[in-house]
């Protein structure tokens, strides 16, 4: 009984904070500009199949990403598990879905079990490559601090709960055997675990029952605990991508890579120099007009979204061939630094009673530098590369336009190739006059 | 200069004139009208165009840029006014269909036009080569490159940005030479480091060229011919040959100008 009231306010608790520290991203995500990717409902579910469900873009690289698969389809399918656990917490039985699903029961445990053997090859594979094998795009410095502190601790927590479920399944079948667990007693001697009516035995066997029934008990609490701490530490974690990245591709770009948006404003102000009758929409007075982005409210939602669902993988800086030659460019960088100032932005607004107030800084110039910025050959690699379709070149060149702009503060050079096509039509200074002259050389 | 008296080059102007229109626009771009390099590209594909008799026609000083430097740089006010520019001129011509020589001129043309107004059919060179060539209005049979190995480096702008790999590859197959692909090819393919108006500044502090990283690869694999399909590559790539001493054994070439070449033309 006091066991079942501590479930349920452990389990109550964690999920209320989830959803309060979920909501708070949901409304930052928000705080970007509209942009509408609502069109081609069965296409966007297409690529959410293929990219996100299916892992597409990941087996472009085969080892992590089969790796990375045994730890998806664990946590995927050990989810299911939560369901028992969720029960028997509520109302105090053990492994309550045991004595109807039968074989059923046995087999998806079992299958569980596996996927957790392959799960934790899987994690000291990862934990190998960050942290001895240094695969040089998880080892750059802008991962230094907490990046690389917040990837061990995923891997270790991962390792942590792997141990959890073989102590609580392990010595569970040692007791069965015994005909001491208090899961249903079938008469067949074993709960015919796959793993662990091996394990169990190896591990735990000799011991006390009441040893025994300590392993369990702390195998399943502690089971609880990290799946709820888990899921608590998402939403300050890279980690926030095992849930994020479906809605992400989900609001992929579907148009070619090389179609940069036209900026409407623009268009505005072009059409009407270029047409004097006409007249452009009205803009709300109130919204401050301003061209590109200087900081993270200027950026659009799916924007933002990126920047919570980038996985720091760095996939798409060691494509990029301004990091490869060294600049200090980094489109991973850009994404990290976006959700940085983003979360900054957030927590101003929680201490400020849900208004920003003006602290002075923004994403430009305080995170991510010119010199960043103007290294980009707006190439698309990065776009190309990135498994869960962010895209971190529309980024670059937003705030490239705020810089010219509003800033103008184009390098020098650019300002005279601005100049020349203005006056000749050409990026160099050639007359237009002469532009079929080639014909007759 | 006999060669060159061979080619024919209306302009739109001269089509209007007789009541006629193309079946096609050529459109030149800035390069491939004002670098040396790049006007031999436009020449070749002018010789392919003039051997197939592809009624085209070329704006000639009607054309301006089509602003992808400015808006690659940030500058979207300069890029819509050359696009709203060069919209005009083409609407006004009625063109439908066009063939660029340049990847940046086809992207802008193809993606970022038609929302301001220009609805076009734009193909990029080495995709109407690939469709004379497919519908036999010209015909090669090996000629000087038999043999010879050719690598292709993808433009950025052709190949990641609007997934075209496959023409220029299926036209140089033509060619029967030995076609090597680079490890970092098609989609994972490397740039030039020309692109997002790098070609008009100085490259940010780094450790090295973006061009001299990319013409390693290409040269590890001991190419005859470097293939590419935009001038600004072509550029980049005759840099990157140039900085490792190779100019005399390694030629880099557009696609155009094998097929040009292989023809005799
Ligand atoms: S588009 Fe820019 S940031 Fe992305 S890979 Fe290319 S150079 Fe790097
Ligand atoms: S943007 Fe994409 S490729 Fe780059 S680090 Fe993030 S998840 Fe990885």
């Amino acid at each position: 009984m006091a066991s079942s009231i501590i479930f349920i306010l452990l389990f109550l608790g964690g999920a209320v904070f989830f959803t309060i520290n979920a909501r708070k991203v949901r409304r930052n995500i928000l705080l970007g500009k509209e942009i509408n990717r609502t069109d081609k409902f069965s296409e966007r579910v297409k690529i959410m199949s293929l990219v996100a469900l299916g892992q597409k873009k990941m087996f472009e690289r085969p080892i992590p990403a089969i790796l990375h698969l045994f730890l998806y389809v664990a946590f995927v399918i050990t989810q299911i598990e939560l369901i028992e656990i969720i029960m028997d917490g509520s109302i105090g039985s053990h492994r309550m879905f045991r004595a109807s699903l039968g074989g059923f029961y046995t087999f998806m445990v079992s299958f569980i079990e596996i996927l957790s053997v392959l799960a934790f090859i899987g994690t000291i594979a990862f934990l190998a490559r960050r942290n001895l094998l240094k695969v040089p795009r998880l080892v750059k410095n802008e991962l230094n601090g907490w990046p690389k502190l917040d990837a061990n601790l995923i891997l270790i927590s991962e390792l942590t709960l792997i141990c959890f479920i073989f102590m609580m399944n392990g010595a569970d079948e040692v007791l069965y055997s015994q005909g001491l667990s208090h899961a249903a007693n079938l008469g067949d001697g074993s709960l015919g675990l796959s793993i662990s009516s091996h394990l169990g035995p190896m591990l735990f066997g000799g011991m006390s029952p009441e040893a025994l029934h300590m392993i369990e008990r702390i195998g399943w609490w502690g089971h609880l605990v990290m799946v709820l701490g888990f899921l608590n530490y998402l939403p300050y974690s890279k980690h926030f991508h095992i849930l994020l990245a479906f809605p992400n591709v989900f609001y992929s770009n579907l148009e070619p890579k090389g179609k940069f948006t036209n900026m409407e404003s623009v268009t505005n102000e072009v059409k009407a120099i270029f047409d004097p009758s006409f007249v452009p929409p009205i803009v709300d007075p109130n919204t401050p007009m301003r061209f590109g982005a200087k900081d993270v409210t200027d950026l659009s939602w799916k924007q933002l979204l990126d920047s919570y669902t980038c996985t720091e993988c760095g996939r798409c800086t060691s494509a990029c061939p301004a990091n490869i030659t060294g600049k200090l460019l980094s489109p991973r960088k850009i994404m990290m630094d976006t959700r940085d100032r983003l979360q900054e932005v957030g927590k101003n607004m929680d201490t400020n009673k849900g208004e920003f107030k003006e602290d002075g800084k923004s994403l430009l110039g305080d995170y991510i530098t010119p010199e960043e910025l103007w290294a980009c050959t707006s190439c698309n690699a990065c776009v190309q590369e990135c498994p869960v379709n962010i895209d971190p070149l529309s980024i670059i060149m937003d705030m490239r336009r705020f810089m010219v702009m509003e800033q103008s503060s184009a390098p020098t050079e650019l300002n005279g190739m601005f100049t020349n096509i203005e006056n000749n039509g050409a990026p160099w200074q050639f007359s237009q006059a002469d532009r079929l002259n080639w014909k007759n050389e | 200069m006999s060669e060159n008296q061979q080619l024919i080059v209306p302009t739109m102007a001269d089509y209007m004139a007789k009541g006629e229109s193309p079946e096609i626009l050529f459109w030149v771009g800035c390069a491939g009208s004002f670098d040396d390099r790049a006007k031999k590209i436009t020449k070749a594909i002018v010789k392919i165009l003039n051997h197939a008799n592809v009624k085209f026609a070329v704006l000639g000083t009607e054309e301006s840029c089509t602003g992808d430097p400015a808006k690659r740089a940030g500058n979207e006010f300069l890029f819509q006014m050359q696009a709203m520019t060069n919209i005009t001129v083409l609407n006004g011509y009625e063109v439908k269909r066009i063939v660029t020589g340049c990847p940046h001129c086809f992207n802008t043309l193809k993606n970022e036009y038609p929302a301001l107004g220009g609805n076009y059919e734009v193909v990029h060179h080495t995709q109407l080569l690939q469709e004379l060539l497919d519908s036999g209005r010209i015909k090669i049979e090996g000629g000087s490159f038999k043999g010879k190995k050719i690598t292709f480096h993808d433009p950025c702008y052709l190949g990641r940005a609007n997934d075209v790999y496959e023409a220029p590859r299926s036209v140089m197959i033509n060619l029967d030479a030995e076609l090597l692909e680079m490890k970092r090819s098609k989609a994972n393919g490397l740039c030039c480091g020309a692109g997002g108006a790098q070609m008009f500044k100085e490259a940010e502090k780094g450790n090295k060229e973006v061009n001299i990283e990319r013409s390693e690869e290409a040269l590890a694999l001991n190419p005859d011919v470097i293939a590419v399909g935009c001038p600004f590559c072509n550029t980049m790539m005759t840099d990157g040959v140039k900085h490792f001493n190779k100019e005399n054994t390694v030629k880099v070439l557009d696609v155009a100008e094998l097929i040009a070449q292989a023809k005799d033309l």
